[in-house]
């Protein structure tokens, strides 16, 4: 018994020192130390343009730019761009990912399925997405369809390739212990390969919602008369490199937190993992 | 019982893994394999496990032939292999879903004290180290209770001191459960300080080629004469085997 003191004693050194990691004093510290270069960069860009050691048309100040923000904010308009562009994405990202999950899983589960889909798939993917916008203008028309169906495409690859790269990478010795315990074949998604690939899967989230910001640039500058993409098109032909500035700060907190949200959801899930850890 | 009759393993490009002559073991028995690596000695395991089949032969589990794995066989793998999205406490409860959960909690609580982890019931397998993690490990084989525990050379990745130590624990463990012990180990200390019988393992293809009834009563000291000369026969016995391949006992006749 002397040895499980010991083990005892020495498990809760570590306990402690990993406590540590976590202080909210450090977190605050961090939170801090990731605001210092954008903040500074902005100040010094500020006070370039303020003491005329730049003009400010091409690349305005802060302060112009933040000021359209309030006025395109003050009247609605920021929260009707912002809220048709997340609309596209979260609709071409759900159709992207329900797609990715079918087809990847399939392909992970049966040699069969992968070998009929996955060559195509991948050759599919060597495709630049953006090569797809004529045709898709051609078949889906200029209007919400088009959109949706590139960012689905655009989100599908990383998702797809996630999944099926978190069900071959299954630890065999992992599905044993399923095995010894005798599980059957439902049980033995449930309680091994899906806790298994759930890390994976969060990541090929996280890059697909990536690429889907990506896309529904993409998408808006096709021809759209809303959303943030719109901005960016407007700001360039009539000059506002503020609006266009403004509509890239959007996207970027936007970005920032669809991926937050997404992270905090999966979280609870993934506690258990040594690697991931968010916090620390 | 656990009864082996003659079986073969032959995988499919042609080694010949195994071809054992007869073997029982008693109920309440620990029997110790020993042999170098590639003797078969884990192949044996997993066809007893039923993660495999024979090729020629059977497994037989009080009359029962094993051929998938079966609820009345338990089985440690070398490295603890724990669930690391589950606690400890869902580890050990692992096998036990069939359970109502009230019977299933005091099961694993009981499983908890016996390995010595009562604390750690919510902890993460990450937060263990490598003894308590295999301890884990061989709670969740034992907890739906088992009559055959097999186990495949469940401490090799330990440092010598917690190795004795999981040893000694082994051993509570089979006085409080009594299943049958089949331990396999190229550790000769290990073999002499637990097991009732030795069988000694050469390879290609995997056979008994001696076996020891050690005879020892327990407790045994580890440092002893008794377990120091046990320890000499089972080395004479793996040396002989291994320079002249002679086959120097055949293994019980049934």
């Amino acid at each position: 018994m002397a040895a499980i003191e010991t083990d005892i004693a020495e498990e809760e050194a570590r306990v402690v020192v990993a406590k540590k990691d976590f202080s909210p004093r450090r977190r605050g510290l961090r939170l801090v130390l990731g605001f210092v270069l954008p903040v500074a960069l902005a100040l010094g860009w500020e006070a370039a343009v303020r003491f005329g050691l730049v003009q400010g048309r091409l690349m305005p100040p802060p302060s112009r730019v933040l000021a359209t923000l309030y006025q395109l904010a003050a009247s609605g308009e920021l929260l009707r761009h912002v809220t048709v562009t997340t609309a596209r994405v979260a609709a071409g990202f759900a159709l992207g990912v329900a797609a990715a999950t079918l087809v990847g899983a399939l392909a992970g589960a049966s040699k069969l399925a992968r070998d009929l889909v996955d060559p195509t798939l991948q050759g599919l993917r060597a495709v630049p997405s953006i090569a797809w916008i004529p045709l898709f203008i051609l078949w889906f028309g200029i209007y919400e369809q088009s959109k949706i169906i590139l960012i689905a495409v655009g989100s599908f690859f990383p998702v797809y390739l996630g999944m099926l790269g978190a069900i071959l990478s299954v630890d065999r010795k992992t599905v044993e212990v399923g095995r010894i315990f005798r599980l059957s074949t439902p049980a033995l998604v449930r309680r091994i390969l899906l806790p298994a690939i759930l890390p994976a899967y969060v990541v090929s989230l996280r890059a697909g919602l990536g690429m889907g910001w990506m896309f529904v640039v993409a998408a808006e500058f096709m021809g759209a008369s809303e959303g943030l993409g719109y901005l960016l098109v407007d700001g360039q032909q009539l000059g506002k490199t503020e609006q266009i500035l403004a509509a890239i700060f959007a996207f970027a907190v936007l970005g920032k937190i669809t991926d937050g949200l997404l992270v905090a959801v999966a979280a609870p899930f993934l506690t258990w993992q040594d690697a991931f850890a968010p916090r620390d | 019982m656990l009864a082996i009759e003659s079986v073969d393993k032959t995988y499919p490009n042609g080694t010949e893994a195994l071809a054992l002559a007869n073997l029982r073991v008693k109920e309440g028995e620990i029997v110790a394999v020993v042999g170098g690596s590639g003797c078969g000695k884990s192949t044996l395991l997993r066809l007893a496990a039923g993660l495999d089949r024979t090729s020629r032969g059977r497994i037989r589990l009080d009359g029962e032939t094993i051929a998938a794995p079966h609820a009345a066989v338990g089985l440690v793998f070398q490295e603890p292999r724990l669930l690391p999205w589950l606690t400890v406490a869902q580890n050990i409860g692992f096998g036990l879903s069939d359970l109502p959960r009230e019977e299933r909690e005091k099961r694993v609580f009981e499983v908890l004290e016996h390995v010595g982890l009562a604390g750690y019931a919510a902890r993460w397998p990450r937060e263990l180290s490598g003894g308590q993690a295999q301890r884990v490990a061989i709670g969740r084989a034992l907890a739906p209770r088992p009559k055959v525990l097999l186990l495949d050379e469940p401490f090799s990745s330990l440092d010598a001191f917690t190795r004795a130590s999981l040893q000694e624990h082994l051993l509570d463990l089979w006085e409080a459960f009594r299943p049958t012990l089949v331990l396999v180990t190229h550790d000769v200390e290990e073999a002499a300080f637990l097991a009732d019988r030795v069988l000694v393992m050469r390879p290609r293809p995997g056979r008994f080629v001696a076996e020891i009834e050690l005879g020892l009563a327990r407790p045994r000291d580890r440092y002893g004469p008794a377990v120091e000369a046990a320890k000499r026969k089972i080395l004479r016995a793996l040396d002989l085997s291994l320079r002249e391949g002679e086959e120097l006992a055949p293994a019980a006749a049934i």
